[in-house]
């Protein structure tokens, strides 16, 4: 034959053209099958994840993630490029399937796609590969050239990734020139014989090989054609295989790692899926101490993760340069998947994590802020993970000396201080307090409507109880009937168990959940977004919490508390968006209404707020941990402030408090940084009604007003 | 080796405050929360970590009553292969030396290569160790920081002044008391001691033990407590009252006056 | 009256401070009775020690045996069985030694042991009464001790002051012979000395020493910028050796350095008497502590309740001033 013509028409090679590409398309999708049934070995032995629930809600989240590229945006030039890359491949698609069965089928053409539908659709994947063979060119650029930092692989994790990413991008760019040959040396050829043909699309890729090659002899544009198309197929052949073995396995993976992610942030993991907290004794191991104690799903996390390093480009502990990189407790555990159960060989399996691949420190360094589950583009997640591994460590006796004080204190007094219960409600008894305000403690003569949660630290540490007697003058004042629980209120147990002592937590919440429901509330409200997180996701049958601020917003709105100007002009607030109360909890607006409310309040936003805020070293046991790091979070976080311009740093969370006035010291920032409470800035400027008849304030506290 | 180490239950130091109660005579008792004492857990640490390394068995033993099973069993939790509760009327309020008499009459009935105790305990005394290595005929090892075992003997290094060490030899068997931070005792949690919640701990008498009823108990102690006071305090330091400033000069003002400031 | 005995620690031809707080002990004990200093040892070191006692005590007994050179306490404790009277009492500093020889020895005597003892109350026939501490120093107890078969008693280092008296008689009694062949199945092999630190605390006469209250690793720098303005050196007490915040070469204590100061700031520090004994000549003992009922007070010259963390950093800024030292 003369001409071009269809490649399954081949007759004049070894074997016929059909018979070839039919042959090339069955090894490489067998080969492909394979590989990735072995890839799901370890997923088939792992433990039982129960993901399976609430598909609608699953499936729009896909089209938010997935289709919607939701997260992407988060890295403006990057995002960009990765949404153009991936809009490009959903559709050339189509036209990929279509060409390789070209190869089998002369005439083939997908189903609805004939005539002008088929056209159009063609004007588009030209430029769609015109654009994904664009975008490689610049992430190779952007790879090699301008290295952005993220991407670094510190020596201690191997060799740089640079290579693998610059040869992938290759192979997609050689993609998008063979099909653009292809298609260009047919129509040039179909031109040349007098032949119809569709028109390219103008300026594509495509379109610009018709213009360079077009007027080339007609059996030249036909070896183009078959080499071409040669390389095409092997090159997708290739890809689909190699991508299984490294981070391009996101492409098949993601549509199911986004499916399965977890629904209900704030909550934990329970021990073990399925089985309730009455039968856990049974359980022979807590935790994940080998590979094989994983979950499938975060099993599927590690074969998802598209190495991008948006976890640890936003991780505090990462940049506190502590031994912790979310990304790399995907890749290691990605690269131990890999090499214990290979596609080749036999799968061997078994060996501890910890001490393996993990070290203790890096899985102690989680202050379990999220940020990381925050940018993942794949939903792939950490929390669980760490807390898993730390069930692990806590069940084989392997816990830091620093940690088992406070958690022995936990068991004997309920407080990681070991201070005794009947001293839990002191801070309330001060007395020039208890003349402003007097805070109920429930008991069977007292009740409330509504119970102050108000865990250990605001309870028992000196400078922290500011915080409780201002958040009860608050309550106070806004006419709640409340109480506290007093000694019989333990610690919420929110960090026993993200520390992964869950016995320890079940027994903490079960005496406090008892407590509560004695007291009979209706509700509960606390200052502690730990405690509130806690009471919300970790504890059952507990009346509605909510938080400090939301409570104070919400009068605000109602216009029931009105508040004095700011005395001090020089003040420039930034608020702290504490990552229980924030990125958990997605409560951010509510305490900027508040502090937009006081008259004359100076407010600047740090560049990292909201949902990118900065962990300020972490709450609970985290302040008893002595971690291995060469700066402190609080410290990074006080020179955001500063850099934002503000010199006083708004908290709504103790702990916060705890690390950003440490940090200032530290920092040696005094004189021109300090921080204050939400709840201690507004019990400063409420407006408060006087005492007619003793012509003093009801609430005597110092006030601007 | 067969290990055994001697524990203790104590009110936990860093728990509990320390008060008199209203006689005057006792302290407050009611709200005490009571654990291991520390440095025996540091001992036990010791002997799992030698098991580990060597082989054998470690047995815990206290002397006391129902109470003191809880420690028995965090320490079982802990790995301990085998708990004995020492306990009898005839035992109550026997002075060290009447423990030691008891603690050696049951070491008599076992075969143990080594005996471990935790330096010293709430009351300080820091002498049980040393009275059971003599009356077993042992030789006795006190403020062990370090344990290395040899053929048929250890090595030890003992804690002595200036963070110096003093290194011995000692044959087996023998008694040691072991000073706190010898090792990282590794943690014990609730359910830990669940899972060993019905692992029986027998208890033993002194009939038991065969042990002399003249030698232990009130009537053979040599030596009583009759009561706890807190000193009045006599000579004390000259407290300064003033503000932060004022107190911080006044200090300077001292440091210079006595030739630092230098 | 039994006779009296004391055991005097001595290195080096020098004997401890503690036999002169002994020698004050058996006076409180039988102020009619003469004690005797025992010492064991061998070589000149130990006759320059036995002869520097006649100041304390009137009868010196020494024990001269090779294998006593160093003092191996089951080897001092077979010959000291060997010369003992029955019956007697025994006083012996309570430190590493003294641990590690007196209750054995009570046993073997068949006497009563009763340890770390802070004072004497008195001795009423058999009955000795005495005061100890619990609880890490938290309460005090009277104590009663049968002396009928003797005892041994340890006494807190520098519990006592010490006491000199014109002796009664003086002369050192040789009873190296009483005493058989010493065998023990506890050898000494050799005193591993700590690594040399950075810095020598028992040189300096100004120490900022921190505790506990210093609350984590971070603050220590508080305490090295006073000590820079002050031209001191920082020393410390165990829990923050234990915790890994300093080195053990800083450690004042019974376990750690012994010190001579002239002055010395206690900071966050709570007063445990190891770490006090490690502290000696008497210096002028400035103490700040949150806790006003901290025992450090009931032995500082001046004290003031206050936040460490708060208190350092106003004292080194006055102090930079007075020295006119630029702050970092």
């Amino acid at each position: 034959m003369v001409g071009i013509y269809s490649p399954s028409l081949i007759t004049d090679w070894l074997v016929p053209g059909r018979d070839l590409f039919l042959t090339i398309h069955i090894l490489g999708i067998a080969c492909f099958l394979y590989i990735v049934a072995k890839r799901l070995v370890p997923l088939i032995r792992a433990e039982r994840d129960l993901r399976f629930d609430r598909p609608l809600t699953r499936l729009g989240r896909v089209l938010k993630f997935w289709l919607g590229q939701w997260r992407h945006p988060r890295y403006k030039f990057a995002g960009t490029i990765h949404i153009l890359i991936f809009a490009g491949f959903i559709l050339l698609a189509v036209r990929a399937f279509s060409v390789l069965i070209v190869g089998v089928s002369e005439n083939f053409v997908m189903p609805g796609l004939s005539g002008k539908a088929g056209h159009i659709y063609d004007i588009i994947t030209d430029y769609a590969s015109t654009v994904v063979f664009l975008c490689m060119l610049i992430a190779a650029v952007r790879r090699l050239v301008f290295k952005p930092a993220r991407y670094a692989v510190p020596a201690k994790y191997g060799k740089g990734h640079t290579a693998d990413a610059v040869f992938l991008l290759g192979l997609i760019a050689i993609l998008m020139v063979a099909d653009s040959l292809f298609s260009a040396s047919n129509v040039a050829g179909h031109a040349q014989r007098g032949q119809s043909a569709e028109a390219l699309a103008t300026l594509s890729l495509p379109w610009l090989f018709q213009i360079a090659f077009g007027s080339m002899p007609l059996a030249t544009l036909w070896v183009l054609n078959v080499t071409a198309y040669l390389v095409h197929e092997v090159t997708f052949y290739f890809l689909l295989c190699y991508r299984p073995f490294g981070i391009q396995f996101h492409v098949e993976t993601s549509l199911f790692s986004i499916y399965f992610a977890k629904l209900e942030r704030g909550a934990l993991k329970p021990v073990r899926w399925g089985v309730p907290d009455e039968r856990l004794d049974q359980v022979k191991s807590f935790g994940v101490k080998t590979f094989e104690d994983f979950t499938w799903k975060h099993m599927l996390d590690f074969y998802s993760c598209a190495d991008c390093s948006r976890c640890a480009d936003n991780c505090p502990a990462n940049a506190a340069g502590r031994p912790l990189a979310p990304r790399f407790l995907t890749i290691k555990a990605r690269d131990y998947a890999f090499q214990h159960y290979p596609v080749l060989g036999k799968a061997n399996n078994g060996k501890s994590l910890i001490g393996n691949i993990y070290s203790e420190d890096e899985i102690w360094s989680c202050t379990t802020c999220g940020a990381c589950e925050e940018e993942c583009p794949l939903l792939v997640e950490y929390v669980d993970k760490i807390v898993d591994l730390r069930r692990g460590m806590i069940d084989d006796g392997n816990v830091p000396q620093s940690l088992q004080k406070p958690l022995k204190a936990l068991e004997n007094r309920g407080n990681p201080y070991g201070k005794m219960e009947k001293k839990k409600a002191d801070w309330a008894k001060a007395a020039e307090f208890q003349r402003t305000c007097s805070v109920k403690i429930l008991d069977e003569d007292n009740s409330a409507r509504t119970l102050y949660f108000v865990d250990s630290i605001t309870s028992y540490d000196d400078r922290i109880q500011s915080i409780g007697r201002s958040t009860s003058r608050i309550l106070s004042h806004i006419g709640e009937d409340f109480g506290i629980l007093g000694a019989a209120e333990k610690d919420s147990g929110h960090e026993v168990r993200r520390f992964g002592e869950e016995m320890l937590f079940m027994a903490l919440r079960d005496h406090n959940t008892d407590a509560i429901k004695a007291s009979g509330v209706q509700r509960i409200v606390t200052a502690d977004p730990h405690a509130y997180n806690a009471l919300k996701h970790d504890y059952k049958d507990v009346p509605p919490v909510e938080h400090i601020s939301q409570v104070i917003a919400r009068e605000v709105r109602a216009g029931n508390v009105q508040f004095n100007r700011v005395e001090n002009e020089d003040k420039v607030y930034a608020y702290h968006d504490p990552c229980y109360l924030g990125r958990h909890n997605q409560i951010y607006d509510d305490p900027r209404a508040v502090l937009d409310a006081i008259p004359g309040l100076k407010r600047v936003e740090m560049k990292r707020s909201r949902d990118r805020s900065f962990c300020c070293g972490g709450g609970g046991l985290m302040l008893f941990y002595e971690p291995k790091e060469e700066q402190r979070m609080g410290v990074l976080r006080v020179r955001m402030a500063a850099e934002a311009g503000a010199n006083v740093i708004v908290t709504a969370c103790p702990f916060c408090m705890v690390n950003i006035e440490d940090a200032i010291k530290v920092a040696g920032m005094e004189g021109e940084m300090s921080a204050i409470d939400l709840t201690e800035l507004v019990d400063q400027h409420l407006v408060r009604k006087v005492c007619p008849e003793k012509n003093v304030a009801l609430e005597t506290v110092s006030c601007g007003g | 080796m067969e290990i055994l180490v001697c524990v203790r239950r104590v009110p936990d130091t860093s728990e509990n405050e320390i008060e008199l109660d209203a006689t005057g005579k006792d302290i407050e008792r009611e709200e005490l929360v009571y654990s291991v004492n520390e440095a025996d857990n540091y001992a036990v640490e010791e002997a799992l970590q030698i098991r580990d390394r060597v082989g054998g068995n470690v047995t815990v033993v206290t002397v006391g009553g129902e109470d003191d099973e809880e420690v028995l069993r965090r320490e079982l939790a802990m790995g301990a292969n085998r708990a004995v509760l020492i306990s009898d009327d005839a035992f109550i309020a026997s002075d060290g030396r009447g423990v030691a008499t008891i603690l050696k009459d049951f070491v008599q009935k076992g075969n143990y290569d080594l005996i471990l105790c935790g330096v010293q305990a709430d009351d300080g005394a820091a002498q049980i160790g040393g009275m059971l290595g003599a009356m077993l005929d042992y030789p006795f090892a006190s403020l062990v920081n370090s344990i290395t075992v040899e053929e048929g003997k250890l090595k030890v290094s003992r804690e002595i002044e200036g963070g110096n060490r003093e290194l011995n030899e000692i044959d087996l068997p023998c008694v040691l008391s072991i000073q706190t931070g010898i090792n990282e005792p590794r943690y014990v949690g609730m359910r830990g001691i669940r899972q060993v919640a019905s692992v029986p701990i027998p208890t033993l008498g002194a009939s038991d033990l065969g042990v002399q009823k003249d030698s232990v108990g009130e009537a053979a102690a040599k030596v009583r407590r009759e009561d706890y006071f807190v000193p009045a305090l006599s000579n004390g330091a000259e407290m300064l009252h003033g503000s932060r400033e004022e107190n911080a000069d006044k200090v300077l003002e001292l440091v210079a006056a006595r030739g630092g400031l230098k | 009256m039994a006779r009296i005995f004391a055991y005097i620690v001595h290195r080096n031809g020098i004997v401890d401070d503690t036999a002169g707080e002994l020698a004050a002990v058996a006076r409180r004990i039988g102020p009619t009775t003469s004690p005797t200093a025992i010492l064991t040892g061998w070589g000149a070191d130990l006759e320059a020690a036995c002869n520097s006692l006649r100041a304390f005590f009137g009868d010196i007994w020494k024990i001269a045996n090779e294998a006593l050179a160093y003092p191996n306490a089951e080897l001092v404790r077979q010959a000291l069985v060997s010369i003992l009277p029955s019956n007697s009492i025994l006083l012996v500093p309570h430190d590493h030694f003294g641990i590690d020889l007196s209750p054995g020895l009570s046993v073997k005597l068949g006497s009563a042991f009763v340890s770390d003892v802070l004072s004497i109350d008195g001795l009423e026939r058999d009955s000795l009464r005495l005061v100890r501490q619990e609880f890490g120093g938290q309460v005090s107890t009277h104590v009663r001790c049968d002396i009928s078969s003797g005892a041994v008693i340890n006494v807190r280092p520098g519990a006592f002051r010490p006491e000199q008296v014109t002796p009664i008689s003086s002369g050192v009694i040789d009873k190296s012979s009483a005493v058989g062949t010493l065998t023990a199945r506890r050898r000494f092999f050799e005193t591993i000395v700590a690594e040399a630190g950075d810095v020598d605390i028992t040189k300096h006469s100004v120490l900022v020493s921190i505790g506990r209250g210093i609350q984590e690793k971070d603050n220590v720098a508080l305490a090295e910028e006073l000590a820079e303005a002050l031209g001191a050196a920082v020393s410390c007490s165990r829990p923050v050796v234990d915790a890994k915040w300093m080195e053990k070469s800083r450690q004042v204590g019974s376990s750690g350095k012994t010190v001579k100061p002239k002055v010395y700031l206690a900071c966050g520090i709570s007063g445990a008497f190891q770490h006090l004994a490690g502290i000696k000549g008497n210096p002028f003992l400035i103490a700040i502590n949150k806790n006003p009922k901290a025992p450090i007070f009931q032995v500082a010259d001046v004290g003031i309740v206050d936040d460490v963390l708060e208190f350092l950093p106003e004292l080194t800024s006055k102090a930079r001033e007075l020295r006119g030292v630029a702050a970092k």
